[in-house]
C-alpha cells in the first residue's frame, strides 16, 4: 500500500524537519549522550567501516596481487623496530605481504562476510518466525522443533558440519572458488534461531491484536496483512539482535578461518591472517598474527558495545 | 426472511477447543475439552434498526460478534446477510464483498489502530482493499470527509494514532468502519474503555451517523445504561444462549426473564430509594463454567424458581406476550412477568 502523505503538497512539507526534530530529542540520542564508551566504540566502530569501505584506495599494497610481492621483503618487522621500514608501517608477512594491507584487506572482507551472513540469517529467520508465529499449530511446531533441534549444537559445530558436508561433495577447486559463499550460508544456518524465536514470539503476540483483526474484518489479503501490519511492528527489536549477531558472525567467521575451513589463504580475512601468523609466532615474528588479531578484537568489541547500548536504549526497563 | 431483515443468525455455535497439547491427551489420557461460547443463539436484526446484546462478561457476547463479520468460523448454525448464507461463501471474493458492507468498531481504542501508521492511511484501508477509491487526490478528499463525519478534521490525517486520546482515536476507528460504506456496523462494547462523559459523545454520535448513513448497528455492551440509551431492541445473554429478547421499552419496564431481572436490579438508580446509596451490587452467585454448563436451563443455580423441569429440560425462546423468552416460569404462567415498578438506569450523560 502506497504512502498516503502525497509528498508535494503543502500539508507535508515540514514533514522532514520535524522529523529530523524528534530524532534529535529522541531517547536514544540522548542516551548516546550520555555514554561515554557508547561514543568511543562508535568512533572505533566508524573508523574501521570508513577503512573497510575505503580500503582499495587506502592501502599501501594490493596484497592479491602476487607481482607486487618480494621475497626479498618478507618477514620486515614493524617500521618503529630495528630494520623496520616505513614501506611496510606494520611490517611483512613471510611472503612480502604487507601486514596493514592484509589487516584492511581482511577486515573488509570479514565485514562484508558478517554482514551477508547476518543479513542472510536475519531474512531467514524472521521468515520462518512469521510463518511460525502466524500459521501456528502445525507449521509452528515443525519449525519451532527444527529451531530448538539447531539451538542445542554450538554454531560453530554446525558451521562445521555444513562445511564438511560441502568439502566432500564438491571437487577441491570449486570448493576454493565459493567457499566465500559456503562460510556465509554455514554462519546464516546456525544464526537464525535467534530471529526466528523472537519474531514468532512478538507475532504471536500481535496477531491477536485488534488492529489486526480489524484489516481482517476490512478484508485485507494475509498476506498483505503479514507485510503491512505486522512486519513493521515486529522487527524493531530485531534490529538490536541484528547489531549483537554481527559480532558473533564475524567471530564465527574468524574461528572457521583460523580453523582452516573458512576462508583459503589467497583471500584472507582476519581469522585467515591470524592463523597464517600463528605459525610464525613462536619463532618471533609476533606481528603478522597480532596485528589482525588487535583489528578483530576492535572490531567486534565496537559492535558489541553499540549492540548492547541499543538494546539498552530500546528497552528502557534495563536502565 | 421478512424483506427488512437484514442479519439472520440461526441456532449458532462456536466451540473454543481448549484441549491438552495432543501428546498430553495420548501419555495422561486426557480427552478433547470445549468451551461453548455459544449454544445456539438465533435471533434477526432489522434494516436501521439498533439491536443490542447485552449479559456479565463471558457470556459470549464478543463471539457472536466475531463469528458475524468473520473472525471466527461457527462451529454449526448459519449467518443469513442480506439473503446471502455467509457460511457457504468459498471464494475470497463473494466474500471480500459481503466483508466491504459488515464492518466491525472494536472495543480497545489503543490496539485497534496500527500504532505505526498515519490516521489517513488507516481510515483509507478499506477504500484501498476493495479498490474503491485509485486516485490519489480523490482518496485525500475522501479521508477527510470520513474525519469530519466523526469530527475530526481533515488535517487530523496526518498524524498518528498515539497523539489522540482514547475517545478520538475510537472516532477514527468508526470513520474506518464507515470508509466502505456498510450496512451494518458490529460494534462490540465501543465506550467500555472510555470515560463516562466521552462515551456519551460516542454514543451521540453514533446514533446520529445511523439517522444519517441508515445505518444497522448490532450493538454489545454489558453497561445497561448505554444500552437503554441506544437500542431498539436487546437480546439478553447468558452462558451462550440467548434468554430472552425484546424491545428495549419493554425490557427495561417488564423484565420477563428471572436473569434480565436480576441484571435490572443492579443497576444503580437516580433516585435511590429510602436513602440507601444508589451503588451497584454484584449480581448473586457465580456465572458457571461454560465447559460444563448446567444441565437444562443453564440459570438455574441462581434462580429463585427453579424446579425439576428446570433442572432436565432446556428451555427454548418462545414467544411471551410481545417478547421472546425462555424460561419454563414464564411458559408455565408461574412468573407471568414480575410488574416491578419502571426501571429507568441512570442515563450517562
Ligand atoms: N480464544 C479463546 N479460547 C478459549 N476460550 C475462549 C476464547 N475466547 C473466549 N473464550 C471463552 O468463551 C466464552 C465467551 O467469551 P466472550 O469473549 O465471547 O465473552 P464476552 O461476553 O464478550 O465477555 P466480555 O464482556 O468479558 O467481553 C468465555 O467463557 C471465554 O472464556
Ligand atoms: S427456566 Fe427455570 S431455572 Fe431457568 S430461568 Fe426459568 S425458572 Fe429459572
Ligand atoms: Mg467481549
Amino acid at each position: 500500500m502506497s504512502e498516503l502523505t502525497a509528498s508535494g503538497t503543502p500539508a507535508s512539507v515540514p514533514e522532514r524537519p520535524q522529523r529530523w526534530m524528534r530524532f534529535v530529542d529522541s531517547d536514544l540520542l540522548w542516551s548516546f549522550s550520555r555514554s561515554p564508551v557508547t561514543m568511543v566504540a562508535a568512533v572505533i566502530a566508524l573508523v574501521i567501516i570508513g577503512a573497510a569501505l575505503l580500503t582499495p584506495l587506502i592501502a599501501p599494497q594490493d596484497p592479491y596481487d602476487l607481482a607486487s610481492l618480494s621475497l626479498l621483503d618478507a618477514t620486515a618487522p614493524p617500521a618503529w623496530l630495528k630494520d623496520g621500514s616505513w614501506n611496510y608501517p606494520l611490517g611483512t608477512d613471510n611472503q612480502g605481504r604487507d601486514v596493514l594491507s592484509a589487516v584492511l584487506y581482511g577486515t573488509r572482507l570479514s565485514l562484508l562476510l558478517g554482514c551477508s551472513a547476518v543479513i542472510l540469517s536475519f531474512l531467514l529467520g524472521v521468515t520462518l518466525g512469521l510463518i511460525a508465529g502466524w500459521r501456528g499449530g502445525i507449521v509452528d511446531a515443525l519449525i519451532m522443533r527444527v529451531a530448538d533441534v539447531q539451538l542445542s549444537f554450538p554454531a560453530i559445530l554446525i558451521a562445521l558440519l555444513i562445511d564438511g558436508v560441502v568439502r566432500s561433495v564438491l571437487p577441491r577447486q570449486v570448493q576454493t572458488e565459493i567457499s566465500l559463499y559456503v562460510t556465509v550460508l554455514a554462519i546464516a544456518l546456525s544464526y537464525w534461531v535467534h530471529f526466528a524465536r523472537t519474531v514468532r514470539g512478538s507475532t504471536m503476540v500481535e496477531r491477536n491484536k485488534e488492529y489486526i483483526q480489524a484489516a481482517r474484518v476490512i478484508g485485507v489479503h494475509p498476506a498483505r496483512i503479514v507485510v503491512g501490519h505486522l512486519l513493521p511492528n515486529v522487527v524493531g527489536p530485531i534490529l538490536v539482535i541484528a547489531t549483537i549477531n554481527l559480532a558473533t558472525a564475524i567471530l564465527t567467521e574468524a574461528t572457521l578461518s583460523f580453523l582452516g575451513v573458512g576462508l583459503p589463504p589467497t583471500e584472507p580475512s582476519l581469522g585467515t591472517l591470524i592463523r597464517i601468523g600463528n605459525d610464525y609466532l613462536l619463532s618471533g615474528d609476533w606481528w603478522i598474527s597480532i596485528f589482525p588479531g588487535i583489528a578483530l578484537a576492535l572490531l567486534i568489541l565496537s559492535v558489541n558495545l553499540l549492540g548492547d547500548w541499543l538494546r539498552d536504549a530500546f528497552n528502557p526497563k534495563l536502565r | 426472511m421478512p424483506d427488512d431483515t437484514i442479519l439472520e443468525v440461526n441456532d449458532l455455535q462456536h466451540h473454543f477447543d481448549v484441549s491438552p497439547p495432543a501428546l498430553d491427551r495420548v501419555l495422561r489420557g486426557k480427552g478433547r475439552v470445549a468451551v461453548k461460547a455459544l449454544d445456539g443463539v438465533s435471533f434477526s436484526i432489522r434494516r436501521g434498526e439498533n439491536f443490542s446484546l447485552v449479559g456479565e462478561s463471558g457470556c459470549g457476547k464478543t463471539t457472536v460478534a466475531r463469528c458475524i463479520v468473520g473472525l471466527y468460523r461457527p462451529s454449526a448454525g448459519n449467518i443469513v446477510f442480506d439473503g446471502v448464507d455467509i457460511g457457504r461463501l468459498k471464494q475470497r471474493n463473494a466474500m471480500s464483498r459481503v466483508r466491504r458492507r459488515m464492518q466491525m468498531v472494536f472495543q480497545d481504542p489503543y490496539a485497534s489502530l496500527n500504532p505505526r501508521w498515519r490516521v489517513r492511511k488507516i481510515v483509507a484501508e478499506p477504500l484501498v482493499t476493495h479498490r474503491l477509491v485509485t486516485d490519489k487526490a480523490e482518496l485525500r478528499t475522501r479521508v477527510g470527509e470520513l474525519l469530519e463525519q466523526v469530527r475530526l478534521s481533515p488535517a487530523d490525517g496526518d498524524k498518528f494514532p498515539h497523539e489522540f486520546s482514547g475517545g478520538q482515536r475510537q472516532r477514527i476507528s468508526i470513520a474506518r468502519a464507515l470508509a466502505a460504506h456498510p450496512d451494518l456496523l458490529v460494534c462490540d462494547e465501543p465506550t467500555s474503555a472510555l470515560d463516562v462523559s466521552v462515551q456519551a459523545q460516542i454514543l451521540n454520535l453514533m446514533k446520529d451517523l445511523q439517522r444519517r448513513l441508515g445505518l444497522t448497528y448490532l450493538f454489545i455492551s454489558h453497561n445497561l445504561a448505554v444500552i437503554y440509551q441506544i437500542s431498539d431492541r436487546v437480546g439478553v445473554m447468558y452462558l451462550g444462549r440467548l434468554v430472552e429478547v425484546a424491545t428495549a421499552d419493554q425490557l427495561f419496564s417488564t423484565p420477563r426473564h428471572p436473569y434480565t431481572q436480576l441484571l435490572l436490579e443492579t443497576i444503580p438508580r437516580l433516585d435511590p430509594p429510602d436513602g440507601s446509596s444508589g451503588e451497584r451490587e454484584p449480581v448473586a452467585g457465580e456465572v458457571p463454567n461454560p465447559i460444563h454448563p448446567p444441565p437444562g436451563c443453564a440459570f438455574h443455580p441462581r434462580c429463585p424458581l427453579a424446579n425439576d423441569r428446570c433442572r432436565n429440560e432446556r428451555p427454548s425462546l418462545l414467544i411471551a406476550d410481545d417478547a421472546f423468552v425462555a424460561c419454563h416460569a414464564v411458559h408455565e404462567g408461574r412468573l407471568s412477568s414480575r410488574l416491578a415498578e419502571p426501571h429507568s438506569p441512570a442515563r450517562c450523560d
